[in-house]
């Protein structure tokens, strides 16, 4: 078996996302790529999903480089190694009166660990979401709190809460949003946001990254929603200019691999998340996608 | 850093740095955001922003200050000093903030940098009219576009000779000299930067660039071909300094005491008001520290005496400081020092600004009043705000129109100037609270004036609804009788001591006889830079700096009049 060109052992037995499961109705090959390995994927005449590594050309069955598959929150997910836990749990994707939707997979020229810090930060909200997730000179990112679960090994940031130009549909003016954050996985993340619709119950919003290589990643996003008004076209389109927003300032930033160097940038206290994010992938020796801290 | 990095290259031409505009150049593997001020300064900084890496070129120049796309940090024309941080409005961003500014200029059409270049820029005598070229990019190392710049020409009679600086100086038979230099971008990547010393306009000027353009992309693809046919360099590397140490833990308290490093000279100082001097201090040498709107100096007088003043300045003033001196009448030497014995051309002391008036960006609108002399920090504030367009009213009370001072300050944001003369104490309460009349989400009130004023004008905003953090003050003074004649102790919790505070000495006093690096100002409970953090124990406040709210809750002292009304405080040092 040829060897893999990521070297880092903490990312090669991770799972991977790596297309919504509606995007594998039939025998077709389709390709690609995980931590620079070339993988193809189809669903075969049982009905299964499978995925297989390649070198040149894929083939059109797993032959003896199958790779485990599971399907999990619509996609189905696949692993280079040989993962000792199971993909984390995001429990109101089984509710029933939630509407689970495949926002969209978008490319993007950074890192994973640079794309979860842009998913966990509020401060740029009134700059780079302008009149929609913020506006100025509302830009204060107030005290939270964030924890580190050993139990379950992820980072919690919660009691976020920012102001948001048009927060509910509803309401003519501006309020502050809940925001709760998970980074239950390197390269994941799962944002709750308060409901317009339901006091006291969380919309859903999930990034599963997919890294090409070092600098190169798709992101899959998930959404979990109450809401039952908007079609699924206007959410999406709704996620695409969101995120479209974003993907500009990320490919701009600068080292591309997140510094894991505490002084290579310099932190404030709205990024609190971030430092413990930081400080955690450190801590599990995470090397794909990062700038360790002792080069 | 090898001879290369001490070199001077033209980086840009000048015409790349229109108005408002943020250029993007690169020279030895390092990028630059370039952007020109609107009083003309070319900045040439890391294309980086220390928060979070993100690139300054994509930034927007507000003609005084760059503001990054991402998270809207603002860095100041010239000192690239972080102004303010719009996460969290109501601090003052660490001075040491600063983004790493490369020496440059402006000659000849062109901007000129390099990462630790000195000295002059090379000499361009015959060229004082000259017409700035097309730059060419070529994919291939420095020396090799030098090499092949030896043989360019525009006719028979052309020869090229190389210069001790470099640059290539290609000259015909009727004069007509072409000067060409050649911007090292990366190991692999120039770009051939020229001036002729043919001082053409209109359709002349245009004939000419084409021509150049066109012989130089011969000369190209001919340097790229051979180029190619080689082992490409590998990169340069440049190293990304690391940010000080002390940005790393999130909070930066100042540790400086009461001192006076910086030298500056009275460039120019006039009466703006009756009994008001306007003093214009420039730096001696270098350049002068970011200053934020609210900021204060400690200048160090003649005989010896230590006085605070605002800076008044707007955003992007960043080559001298003003401030305004008010002659007070029972002065013990401080105002009438300055009004009487400081001229034009002076040397003085004064401390870094400090700012312990922090000024919030984030309200929808924001209401000053200002008393007498006590306008200036507030001027400072309205011009940022003004500059950002955010919304304000600058309330200005003053005995006569010979009483107003900074005219041409207060003058760029006229539309919201209002004026209120000679008015009783009593007409001014009235005043008072019909500007106060309306509190409400995201308004704030600045308040700084006279003693008398300041606590009319808190009395009747707490009355009329305003909550205490959205009221915010400056004292000049604290003339209130400070008691010292209690004793008692002070644990210092992070640095495990206990000392005795004797009746008749400071807490910061003691703190400072022990060893303990304390920053203090105006040492009379007023300006708020011995601030401390209280862990346990009881405060006899005494200063005029801590709100109402937070003197009861009882977190901070002022170390320099406040003491403990309990026998032991726990400090957080
Ligand atoms: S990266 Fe520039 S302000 Fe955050
Ligand atoms: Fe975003």
């Amino acid at each position: 078996m040829p060897e893999l060109k990521c070297k880092d052992p903490v990312a090669v037995n991770l799972w991977y996302a790596i297309a919504p499961l509606e995007d594998v109705k039939d025998a077709r090959v389709q390709r690609s790529v995980l931590l620079e390995q070339p993988i193809a994927y189809t669903r075969n005449d049982a009905g299964d999903v499978v995925v297989w590594a390649y070198e040149g050309r894929p083939g059109d069955a797993p032959g003896d480089r199958a790779l485990p598959v599971k399907e999990r929150f619509g996609y189905f997910w696949t692993t280079l190694g040989m993962p000792e836990r199971d993909i984390f749990p995001i429990p109101e994707y089984e509710e029933e009166d939630r509407r689970n939707i495949h926002a969209a997979s978008f490319g993007v020229n950074a890192s994973a660990p640079r794309l979860v810090e842009n998913f966990l930060d509020m401060g740029h909200f009134p700059f780079v979401h302008t009149d929609i997730l913020g506006a100025e000179p509302h830009t204060e990112v107030k005290e939270y709190f964030v924890e580190v679960s050993e139990e379950r090994d992820e980072i919690l940031a919660s009691n976020c809460k920012f102001w948001q130009p048009m927060a509910a549909a509803s309401s003519s003016g501006g309020a502050d949003v809940d925001y709760i954050y998970r980074v239950p996985h390197p390269f994941c993340s799962v944002l709750y946001k308060s409901s317009p619709l339901d006091d006291g119950r969380n919309d859903v919003i999930a990034i599963f990254i997919q890294p090409f290589n070092q600098e190169q990643v798709r992101v899959h996003m998930l959404l979990s929603l109450l809401d039952d008004n908007s079609d699924d076209t206007q959410i999406r389109l709704f996620q695409q200019t969101i995120f479209g927003q974003d993907k500009p300032i990320l490919e701009n930033q600068y080292p591309k691999r997140l510094p894991l160097d505490p002084r290579a940038e310099t932190p404030i206290r709205a990024d609190k998340s971030a430092i413990a994010y930081r400080r955690w992938l450190s801590g599990k020796g995470v090397a794909y996608g990062v700038i360790p801290p002792s080069a | 850093m090898s001879d290369l990095h001490r070199k001077w290259y033209p980086i840009a031409s000048s015409s790349d740095l229109p108005k408002r505009h943020v250029y993007q150049a690169q020279l030895l593997g390092r990028e630059f955001a370039v952007w020109r001020a609107d009083d003309g300064y070319v900045n040439v900084w890391e294309n980086r922003c220390l928060h979070r890496g993100v690139r300054l070129s994509i930034g927007i120049n507000n003609g005084s200050d760059l503001k990054c796309q991402y998270h809207g940090w603002r860095y100041a024309n010239r000192t690239a000093g972080c102004t303010y941080i719009p996460a969290h409005p109501a601090d003052a961003p660490a001075r040491t903030i600063c983004n790493n500014t490369y020496p440059a200029q402006e000659a000849h059409g062109l901007v000129w940098a390099g990462e630790q270049a000195s000295g002059d820029l090379p000499p361009l005598d015959g060229f004082e009219a000259a017409t700035v070229l097309r730059p060419v990019p070529v994919l291939a190392p420095m020396e090799m576009v030098v090499e092949a710049l030896l043989a360019y020409g525009w006719d028979d009679s052309c020869s090229g000779r190389a210069n001790a600086d470099g640059s290539v100086t290609v000259t015909a038979a009727d004069g007509a000299e072409v000067r060409l230099f050649v911007q090292p971008m990366d190991s692999n990547r120039s770009a051939i930067r020229g001036v002729s010393n043919q001082p053409v306009k209109g359709a002349d000027r245009i004939r000419l660039l084409k021509r150049h353009s066109w012989l130089m992309q011969e000369l190209r693809s001919q340097i790229e071909a051979c180029a190619s046919s080689q082992e490409a360099p590998p990169p340069y590397q440049p190293v990304i300094a690391r940010v000080s140490e002390d940005l790393v833990d999130i909070p930066a308290i100042g540790t400086e005491m009461r001192k006076a490093e910086l030298r500056v000279q009275v460039a120019g100082k006039e009466m703006t008001a009756e009994g008001i001097v306007s003093l214009r201090l420039e730096p001696v040498k270098g350049s002068l520290p970011t200053f934020q709107p609210g900021a204060h100096i400690d200048v160090h007088l003649p005989n010896g005496l230590v006085r605070q003043y605002s800076i008044t300045n707007g955003p992007g003033e960043t080559d001298h400081y003003r401030i305004g001196v008010k002659r007070e009448p029972n002065s013990k030497g401080g105002s009438a020092a300055i009004h009487d014995a400081v001229k034009a051309g002076d040397v003085l002391a004064i401390s870094a600004p400090r700012n312990n008036f922090p000024l919030r960006r984030n309200a929808e609108h924001t209401i000053f009043v200002a008393g007498g002399i006590g306008v200036t920090p507030l001027i400072s504030m309205a011009r940022a705000l003004n500059a950002q367009g955010l919304s304000f009213e600058f309330h200005y009370f003053v005995q006569s129109d010979d009483h107003v001072a900074f005219k041409p300050q207060i003058g760029e944001y006229e539309q919201a100037l209002i004026l209120h003369k000679a008015l009783t104490p009593e007409a001014t309460g009235a005043r008072l609270t019909e500007i106060l009349a309306e509190p409400g989400f995201a308004r704030h009130v600045y308040i700084c004036g006279p003693g008398p004023m300041l606590e009319a004008a808190r009395a009747i905003a707490a009355e009329q609804g305003w909550s205490d953090e959205t009221v915010h003050f400056e004292y000049f003074a604290n003339t209130a009788e400070v008691d010292d004649s209690t004793a008692f102790e002070v644990d210092l919790a992070r640095s495990a001591m206990t000392l005795k505070v004797p009746a008749g000495k400071t807490i910061l006093e003691v703190l400072r006889e022990n060893g303990i690096d304390m920053p203090s100002s105006c040492e009379q409970g007023a300006c708020g830079t011995c601030r401390c953090g209280v862990i346990e124990g009881a405060v006899k406040h005494q200063d005029v700096y801590l709100s109402d709210a937070e003197k009861a809750e009882g977190k901070s002292i002022m170390t320099c009049v406040s003491r403990a009304v309990s026998d032991r405080l726990i400090l957080d040092i």
